[in-house]
């Protein structure tokens, strides 16, 4: 009979690995637009909390602008009186995300176009705060209740079956079960669409070289709108499944530290290198919050990620995944 | 041209300067930040009960109220900016709302002779006025939050607590260390096991923390959260099947934002509250009438009767008691932040007062001495029921004895790093 604390280990790995996935999901969103346009967006965690807030509303019926506009006419409007189901819901939030990416192309980027990697980072810095303001003025800054189905809570069956063949009882929650099947998918399609798809191979020529794939007519401009439409749309999925866990609210962009440290050790360009480096951050950090934690009085986990991620960056500069860039002088 | 600029200068000049008579109360308040859902609900109630005095009494012994929100976004150094803004305007109380605030700015307070109240947070020592001149925390602490939680687990368990498994859940920050000297002086006191589970700010992972709670099966779960910290822990405690009704957060942790993510599964959940909530208080009907029905209600409008907003009323109410005291005192309806301190050092809060005001029971009844800046040190419990807040018990007494001896040590050895001179004699 193997003592407690082996099984207690395991639980603890395994639910590491899942709040892994949920990071990565994150991570997935910087990764695809530095790939692609070499810009760090700092603004991912904020588009997160936007489609999320944006998902609320419209499965709410909410009238986005609702206190602008009844401050500015006098009026008492703040609901249209109808409530969306959840997946027309997300349609439609997917639809604002692809005309939030076609904004920021015509607004932003398109007036940067050969500007240095650090000017196109401040301006995703200052989009940032924009989308916080604006999203507070569309949709209001309380706290909003996200429920688009999905299942929640520890999952019975798991603590059953394992209890009867171990005597030890798994606490595995079924949202975190969820956004694994989720993850998954959305690697799987984001491969194929990259692989076999026309809008995909051009997204991996001008990840690779700009200037050629210029020169052979890929439209940058596209790619750019492409990019930053996936990103939504990957933020919109990282925002339903953090925004289920604790509510749509302004914290829930401040996730993307969460993805700091994932980044530098999966590295910046590689779909695989952010599955993966969820999945070390998430155990690594937990099994050493349990582990080491009570020793130094706990709480270890926002800082020991990014101890975990310069470990590796020591004997892998560029990450995991990364590509090694050489530049000469 | 001349005119034009003459008229500028005016106009400019007339910004900065506060007018004659009016009593000026400025409103640090927080409406953007990752605390905003936090910060709207109060900086409304703290608004609308003035704008209530202005409409229909003409403002506090016939001078009316000035109420300007300076942004903090609940950051120290905005915070300090905001202060050092207002101060040579004659804000007649300083309300920081954020206990980071509220350390940077007790030595400024105290150096400008402008008083501060920092209502269920902020330095708990503070209580102690004859080392704190100018900083008040009345009705009650978070030390009196600790073991006002304690108090009534004894009543629930029979008056004996011995051997039970409580765990604090706390923020890993200042505010969030702050009941744990009180909780292990107690557990000293009535033999419970207590065991500190700290959390990350900002919260929103939590998943080994509430692993550990699901090994340990503590009897009772504790929790000293704010901000997106409180609905996670709480989602992650339905989660893991914990009774609900076993887990208690402090009063910061326990509002309509906390629990209107998980709703209805919610139920059960339990929080410590200074004063009551809802519109279920005559003075609504006025606010009604004076101020949300004639459209001068702060922010949207949508905050009134929840819990934050209830707070910023009450807060507001407490403030315009003072007031009135100080102009008793001083026989003046002009009053200077050196008269509002003296008010607030002599307020007294009885049921009477509150009946009145049309806010019967809403608050503990209290009386500030010069000794004594934090009240009668009373809190009751509430439970959230799925669709709202019910009150579950009377106000509830902290230990004295214990928490007395605490703010004693602590704020003789403030005293004493300080070199002040103890008033009171």
């Amino acid at each position: 009979m193997m003592p407690d604390v082996v099984f207690y280990t395991a639980e603890v790995m395994v639910n590491g690995l899942m709040a892994g996935v949920l990071y990565a999901l994150v991570a997935l969103g910087f990764v695809l637009i530095f790939k692609a346009s070499g810009i760090f967006n700092y603004a991912q965690g904020v588009l997160a909390l936007f489609a999320a807030m944006t998902l609320v509303g419209i499965q709410n019926g909410q009238v986005p602008f609702a206190h602008l506009v009844n401050a500015v006419f006098g009026t008492k409007v703040h609901h249209f009186g109808w409530t969306v189901p959840s997946l027309a819901a997300i349609a439609l939030t997917a639809l604002v995300m692809v005309g939030l990416a076609i904004a920021v192309e015509r607004l932003v980027l398109r007036h940067l176009v050969n500007q240095e990697p650090i000017i196109l980072f401040m301006a995703t810095i200052g989009l940032a705060y924009f989308l916080e303001g604006l999203g507070d003025v569309m949709w209001g800054a309380e706290v909003k209740r996200l429920d688009v189905g999905l299942p929640q809570g520890m999952s019975g069956l798991i603590d059953e079956v394992t209890f009867n063949w171990f005597g030890y009882g798994f606490f595995i929650d079924r949202l975190d079960i969820a956004a694994t099947a989720v993850a998954v998918a959305l690697v799987v399609t984001l491969t194929l669409f990259s692989q076999y798809s026309k809008q995909g191979r051009a997204l991996r020529a001008v990840a690779d070289d700009h200037q050629a794939a210029l020169s052979v007519g890929i439209s940058l401009r596209f790619i750019w709108v492409l990019t930053w439409s996936i990103a939504g749309f990957v933020a919109l999925v990282a925002g339903i499944m953090w925004g289920q866990k604790s509510g749509v609210q302004f914290s829930l962009s401040l996730i993307a530290l969460k993805a700091l440290p994932v980044l530098m050790l999966g590295g910046f360009t590689s779909i695989p290198g952010a599955i993966v480096g969820g999945l070390i951050i998430g155990m690594g950090e937990k099994l050493f919050e349990f582990f080491v934690g009570p020793m130094i009085g706990g709480a270890t986990e926002n800082w020991f990620a990014y101890v975990l991620a310069l470990i590796f960056l020591v004997f892998r500069p560029q990450g995991l995944f990364g590509e090694k860039i050489i530049e000469r002088v | 041209m001349r005119l034009r600029l003459s008229a500028i200068l005016a106009a400019s000049v007339a910004l900065v300067t506060p007018a004659a008579a009016e009593l000026f109360f400025p409103s640090l308040s927080y409406r953007t930040g990752p605390f905003a859902a936090g910060g709207i609900p109060f900086a409304d109630g703290y608004a609308d009960y003035f704008t209530l005095l202005n409409e229909r009494d003409g403002g506090i012994g016939g001078v009316r109220v000035r109420v300007a929100e300076c942004e903090t976004a609940y950051n120290t150094e905005k915070g300090v900016e905001c202060y050092e803004a207002i101060k040579g305007q004659s804000p007649l109380v300083i309300q920081p709302l954020s206990t980071g605030i509220t350390y940077q700015l007790i030595p400024r307070v105290t150096q400008d002779g402008i008083p501060m109240h920092t209502m269920g947070y902020g330095r708990t020592s503070s209580k102690n006025g004859a080392v704190f001149s100018h900083v008040f925390n009345y009705p009650a602490n978070y030390w009196d939050g600790a073991s006002i939680i304690v108090n009534y687990l004894l009543d629930q368990n029979g008056g004996n607590l011995n051997g039970k498994k409580i765990t604090l859940l706390y923020h890993n920050s200042a505010y969030g260390k702050e009941p744990i000297r009180t909780l292990e002086e107690l557990a000293k006191k009535h033999g419970y096991e207590l065991t500190l589970l700290p959390v990350d700010s900002p919260g929103q992972e939590q998943k080994s923390q509430w692993l550990q709670i699901r090994r340990d099966r503590p009897d009772y779960v504790l929790m000293w959260g704010w901000g997106v910290m409180n609905p996670t822990a709480i989602q992650e405690a339905i989660n893991i099947r914990f009774p609900m009704e076993n887990f208690i957060g402090v009063w910061w942790s326990g509002s309509e934002n906390d629990v209107k993510a998980a709703g209805a599964a919610a139920a059960g959940y339990k929080s410590l509250n200074m004063h009551r909530t809802g519109t279920d208080f005559p003075l609504y009907a006025d606010l009604q009438k004076y101020v949300i029905g004639a459209g001068k209600a702060a922010g949207a409008g949508d905050q009134v009767g929840s819990v934050l907003y209830s707070r910023g009323l009450y807060a507001a109410m407490l403030a315009a008691e003072a007031a009135r005291r100080a102009q008793e005192i001083h026989g003046t309806p002009n009053i200077t932040p050196a008269m509002m301190r003296d008010g607030m050092e002599a307020l007294e809060i009885t049921e009477a007062r509150m009946a009145e005001l049309g806010l019967p029971n809403f608050g503990p009844t209290f009386k500030v001495t010069c000794e004594n800046h934090g009240g009668s040190g009373m809190g009751l419990i509430q439970q959230w029921d799925g669709q709202k807040w019910n009150v579950l018990t009377d106000w509830i007494e902290s230990d004295k004895a214990v928490i007395d001896m605490l703010v004693a040590d602590d704020s003789e050895a403030f005293a004493k790093e300080n070199n002040i001179a103890k008033r009171c004699n």
